[in-house]
């Protein structure tokens, strides 16, 4: 927070608060600048995807909002309270852990190489968060994680470790796994990229229906152009560590304003 | 050749049994400290607080690159020096049980590193503590990994007791020793001892791997 001219709220007020908000976040390893003071509004409910040319900082923008990356300048914020910092003394500080476990609870993720605990079945990755963390009952944890796995059409293989299933049943356990720990914001890095290509429709179909029948906050990164124009309320295509363009799916995609989104749009349609 | 002597056998075999058990009890005395021990000293290693990291870095190669023997005369000798009045079986015990807590923490290091990036996040996208991850995700999949080697070190502290015989542990080396000296004949007990240390190692080593490949099944990590 080296910028003085920019003022972080302690808390974000008022009749539409976004449930994401990166403010002038910066982040750099080493020399590189990875996001470079980016501006990004999420609103409740709403599905955000993320397009972009490899290295442009996609992946890293769901892992600062999962804290799984230390931020180096800026702010964000998750259901109008700060998540990078924290309130001490009517000023904000760099969070401790105890804050960044409190706010974490808000978050899930889902990873490109769904990462299932493999010494668990299906159905105990899916109790795993429950039980530990939230202190749910096991019945109570396993009748919810049941629902989940129903959901997502992994009941039948509840019983079964990850090393037993498709690249598609995992990830559909690994949504069911983070869906269980009632997340507001639900994020998505490439979750089709490491599967084989017959497989991919029995993800987004679960996504699909996440979108239609939930009021969760999505954030989702894709190379799936087709599907992030039919799910997605707004699209962001990110250039070096900034929004190079964004809007709703038709506008983005079929009349790009930018060079770069043009370039990179018919790049990736003339790789399909 | 040998003037090989039955009724001699017979005679000192009940001495050496009894000694057997207290070899098997130092070994495992000895593997107990060490199981512990030795997770204290991985687990040291991999704090966000540099200094102890170093220090005790330093600490296991200190240990690993010295004998058994010298660490074992130290303690017991060197020991009331500072202070630190120890028996023998204490003596034995803390210097076996550290030498080799220094290299499990090498086995449990191996073990943990071998866990992804993608195991922690994940524990840390469904908000885990630290403490559960490695209790409930990292440990669990570390241990079978780690197996084969602790097993090894189970039959090289049991093949390292004879060591405590120095300092006067009356396990299997020392009895042999006082036999062999009592009745100038050491062809029996030491060719006993030798048979015992055989008869007690191959099939450790054989039930350390059954055991092995058991936990992996357990854990459901079987290929
Ligand atoms: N831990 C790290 N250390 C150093 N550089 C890193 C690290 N993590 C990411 N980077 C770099 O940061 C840049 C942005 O990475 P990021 O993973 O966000 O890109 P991305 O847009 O998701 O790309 P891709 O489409 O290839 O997944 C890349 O140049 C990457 O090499
Ligand atoms: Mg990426």
């Amino acid at each position: 927070m080296t910028d003085k001219t920019i003022h972080y709220p302690l808390k974000l007020e008022g009749p539409d608060v976004p449930m994401v908000r990166f403010m002038n976040v910066s982040k750099r390893y080493g020399d590189l600048v990875v996001l470079d003071r980016l501006d990004l509004d999420v609103a409740a409910g709403e599905m955000v995807t993320i397009i972009g040319p490899s290295g442009s900082g996609k992946t890293t923008v769901l892992r600062m909002i999962m804290t799984l990356e230390k931020i180096d300048e800026g702010v964000i914020y998750i259901d109008g309270e700060p998540l990078t910092h924290m309130e001490k003394n009517g000023k904000l500080v760099r969070a401790n852990q105890a804050h960044m476990r409190k706010m974490r609870s808000k978050i899930g993720m889902c990873f490109q190489h769904f990462n299932l605990f493999p010494h668990m079945t299906a159905l105990e990755n899916c109790m795993e968060g429950p039980v530990q963390v939230l202190g749910i009952s096991k019945d109570e944890a396993r009748e919810r994680a049941m629902e989940l796995l129903e959901m997502v059409g992994m009941a039948e293989k509840s019983d079964q470790h990850p090393s037993r299933l498709s690249g598609g049943q995992q990830q559909r356990v690994a949504i069911a796994r983070a869906l269980a720990m009632r997340p507001k914001v639900m994020l998505f890095d490439e979750v089709t990229s490491a599967l084989d290509p017959e497989v991919i429709n029995e993800v987004t179909t679960v996504i699909r229906n996440l979108v239609d029948q939930h009021s969760l906050t999505m954030l989702m990164v894709t190379h799936q152009i087709g599907f992030a124009r039919e799910i997605s309320d707004r699209i962001c295509f990110f250039f070096g560590g900034r929004i190079e363009e964004q809007g709703p799916p038709t506008d983005l995609l079929d009349e790009p304003q930018e060079d770069r989104t043009q370039q990179f749009l018919s790049a990736v349609f003339d790789a399909n | 050749m040998f003037d090989w002597q039955w009724d001699f056998t017979w005679s000192i075999l009940p001495r050496l049994i009894e000694a057997t058990g207290k070899t098997l009890l130092a070994a495992g005395g000895g593997y107990l400290v060490a199981l512990v021990l030795g997770l204290i000293l991985a687990l040291a290693q991999r704090t966000p607080w540099k200094p102890l990291t170093l220090v005790v870095r330093e600490l296991v190669e200190f240990i690993r690159s010295t004998p058994l023997l010298l660490q074992v005369f130290f303690i017991y000798y060197v020991g009331p020096q500072i202070g630190l009045r120890l028996s023998p079986w204490t003596a034995g015990l803390t210097a076996i049980g550290l030498h080799y807590a220094a290299y499990l923490s090498e086995v449990y290091r191996g073990g943990i590193e071998s866990i992804g990036k993608g195991q922690w996040e994940a524990a840390r996208a469904i908000n885990m503590s630290t403490a559960a991850t490695y209790r409930r995700i990292i440990i669990p999949q570390a241990l079978p990994p780690s197996i084969a080697g602790m097993g090894n070190y189970l039959v090289g502290i049991f093949k390292d007791t004879p060591m405590l015989s120095v300092i006067g542990v009356g396990e299997l080396m020392h009895t042999a020793n006082t036999i062999g000296a009592e009745n100038y004949r050491y062809l029996e007990p030491y060719t006993l001892v030798g048979l015992i240390f055989l008869a007690i190692s191959l099939p450790a080593a054989w039930l350390v791997r059954r055991f092995e490949a058991a936990t992996r099944r357990r854990l459901g990590l079987s290929k």
